[in-house]
């Protein structure tokens, strides 16, 4: 009983997480919130994998966050500067996201139908994380955004392929694409305050 | 002692410790002497046969084991590793003349070696991670850490990455291709998802803004070198699909689709060419419009020979090794790169201005140039199949002419009377001299790279026809 809910319970830490991300702005939350979030993928993408795969997952993804943290944590206080393209309201945010959930619901059941063996849980986590990813990436051009929104839907694309693809070898370079796009995020809000951007 | 160690271990090792030095000019002779070595190697070294050197025998094997799966350079690779490395030799050589050789040399030649591996890796498909993982590698190289990143390098993160599960979801279902070839939903979602897959990676049209941002923000050297090298390597993996599937070598949709596509790259580059007023985003239409070129060859590859995708290849690197050579010299005048700022400055670097000149007419075709022959092959190629196509191909080149003779005007527009100054240092004319030579060279005796040429398509088995 416990084993069914166990990847339900994932789904809704990767619906509060993600969702949480995407409408926050505090960095410190955002972290936490991205945490959090590699630990709901990691149980979802333990339901096809073996759990040391999926914990390296996690620990790939912790690390990111890692990196992301202690670059955040040397930049200078400062306000997220307002898109001007998008509105960039909480409730407009609130809306979006809302059409990325009513989406998932709708679609989960139909391509659980056909791509039998993957579960409707990870079809779910996978639809809601590539979904709230390209918003992010839709809507903003900030790097801390870019970077999260990145981070997002590779986590959703992963979440599927560990479902069709069991190789280690794919396993650690997406490790590597993880961390790597953590590193990078890091470096490019680094350039920003040695630019004096921020 | 195995390929993929020499190929591409090495110059991962070696990139590490360019990392170290210091001196540009020891950095860019030290850069380029090791992938001209390593060009070398692959030039004479046979793979997977025994070299008799006296009482010594070297055998050089062509697989490597990794993390349960295989790297593979056999030698049937060996051209594209001597190209690849000879073309990288000549980048390298040209970076301390550029400025950027502590940057672009270590970082380079770490990107080399992934974008090699994703040739060399079993199963193929997963070749878009490890590309994934050179454009990580390339961020830094183009947003140098004391300049803001600019939107471009933000949105060339953005594209590139968005690629990778394309296409290995791609893949994932092409493998449901081979095993329910009837299955029509199947090859139509598969065929969708490769084709946004390399809709992001090469920048196909309308995903290519990101290419003009970044030649206006980052170094023109640097941002030639991966213009260079990405969509080459990422040609060549295209084309394995190709090789690999039957179906979509034979579907007249896909080849049709990838003309399309093509002729569409290459007007829209061209005609946006022609209407620039910056040299930097001039420089990214035309690269823009070379893809075409590429995708225009690799629709007549599927059907008769991959021969033709090949030629385009080291003059396509060489002229745009010498453009952004030239225009990272012109950059050290005046940062902006517009026209306005750049107004007569052919008196002061003639031979910058005749290396930016050169290299924008070989693009666009002109006889006697090292882009001549392979434009002409393919301008044939194409009318054979259709005149309409051959008109819209002919459309693109008269762009890329527009856009250069006004580039020309531009340069050679001088209010007054003024003496001609060459301020090109002595190894940025050395490098502009080679590289202009070398221009003229491939476009009177292109039959020259026949030797390396002819074997490059034998990496194929079914586009080596």
């Amino acid at each position: 009983m416990l084993a069914a809910l166990l990847p339900w319970f994932a789904v809704l830490i990767v619906v509060i997480t993600s969702t949480g991300l995407f409408l926050n702005r505090d960095w410190r939350w955002d972290l936490g919130l991205l945490a959090v979030q590699y630990l709901g993928v990691s149980i979802l993408v333990a339901q096809h994998w073996p759990l040391g795969m999926a914990a390296a997952k996690l620990v790939t993804g912790w690390m990111a966050t890692a990196a992301l943290g202690m670059t955040f944590t040397a930049l200078p206080p400062h306000e997220e500067s307002i898109e001007r393209i998008w509105p960039q309201g909480l409730g407009f945010r609130f809306f979006m996201v809302g059409m990325i959930l009513v989406l998932t619901i709708s679609v989960t059941p139909r391509m659980a139908g056909s791509m039998p063996g993957i579960g409707a849980p990870v079809i779910a986590g996978t639809i809601l994380l590539i979904g709230i990813g390209l918003l992010h990436l839709g809507t903003s051009s900030q790097i801390a955004r870019v970077i999260f929104g990145l981070l997002t839907v590779l986590s959703g694309f992963e979440i599927l392929y560990a479902a069709v693809e069991g190789s280690i070898l794919v396993a650690a370079l997406l490790a590597v694409v993880t961390l790597g796009l953590g590193l990078v995020g890091a470096y490019l809000l680094n350039g920003s305050i040695v630019a004096g951007d921020l | 002692m195995n390929a993929p160690f020499l190929w591409i271990i090495l110059p991962i090792l070696i990139g590490g410790f360019a990392l170290m030095l210091i001196n540009e000019h020891t950095t860019a002779i030290f850069g380029g002497s090791m992938s001209l070595l390593l060009a070398g190697i692959a030039l004479v070294l046979p793979i997977d046969e025994a070299l008799r050197l006296g009482p010594l025998s070297l055998k050089v094997a062509s697989t490597a084991s990794f993390l349960g799966r295989t790297l593979v350079l056999s030698a049937s690779e060996a051209p594209l590793l001597v190209m690849i490395f000879g073309m990288c030799a000549l980048w390298f050589f040209g970076a301390e003349a550029a400025g950027v050789a502590s940057r672009l040399i270590p970082l380079g030649l770490i990107i080399t070696s992934l974008l090699v591996a994703s040739i060399a890796v079993q199963p193929f498909l997963f070749a878009s991670l490890l590309i994934e993982m050179a454009v990580l590698v390339a961020v830094p190289l183009l947003s140098p850490l004391e300049r803001r990143p600019g939107q471009g390098v933000i949105r060339f993160l953005i594209y590139q990455t968005l690629g990778m599960p394309f296409i290995l979801f791609a893949g994932w279902l092409l493998a449901g291709v081979e095993a329910s070839p009837g299955d029509l939903s199947l090859t139509i979602q598969s065929t969708v998802m490769l084709g946004l897959g390399f809709a992001f990676l090469l920048a196909i049209f309308p995903l290519y803004n990101w290419i003009p941002q970044l030649l206006e923000e980052s170094s023109p050297y640097v941002v030639g070198f991966l213009l260079w090298l990405l969509p080459t390597i990422i040609v060549i993996f295209g084309m394995s699909f190709l090789d690999r599937y039957a179906w979509l070598r034979t579907s007249s949709e896909v080849i049709s689709g990838l003309r399309v596509v093509g002729l569409l790259m290459l007007v829209t580059g061209g005609l946006w060419a022609a209407f620039q007023r910056h040299f930097g985003r001039l420089m990214a239409y035309v690269t823009i419009a070379e893809t075409g070129f590429l995708l225009l060859a690799v629709s007549l590859a599927a059907g008769t020979s991959a021969d033709l995708v090949f030629l385009f290849l080291i003059p396509r690197g060489l002229s745009l090794a010498i453009w952004a050579l030239s225009l990272s010299i012109l950059r050290t005048s005046d940062e902006s790169l517009r026209f306005s700022s750049l107004q007569g400055i052919a008196r002061t670097y003639p031979l910058a201005t005749a290396g930016l000149i050169l290299a924008t007419l070989s693009n666009a075709g002109f006889p006697l140039l090292a882009g001549f022959p392979p434009r002409l092959a393919l301008w044939e190629g194409l009318a054979h199949e259709s005149i309409a196509a051959a008109v819209w191909y002919l459309v693109g080149l008269i762009g890329i002419l527009v856009g250069a003779l006004r580039m020309l005007a531009v340069l050679v527009m001088e209010k007054e009377e003024s003496p001609w100054i060459l301020k090109e240092n002595l190894v940025q004319r050395g490098m502009l001299a080679i590289g202009i030579l070398g221009l003229f060279f491939l476009g009177l005796f292109p039959q020259a790279l026949g030797p390396v040429i002819e074997q490059m398509p034998l990496m194929f088995t079914h586009l080596s026809r």
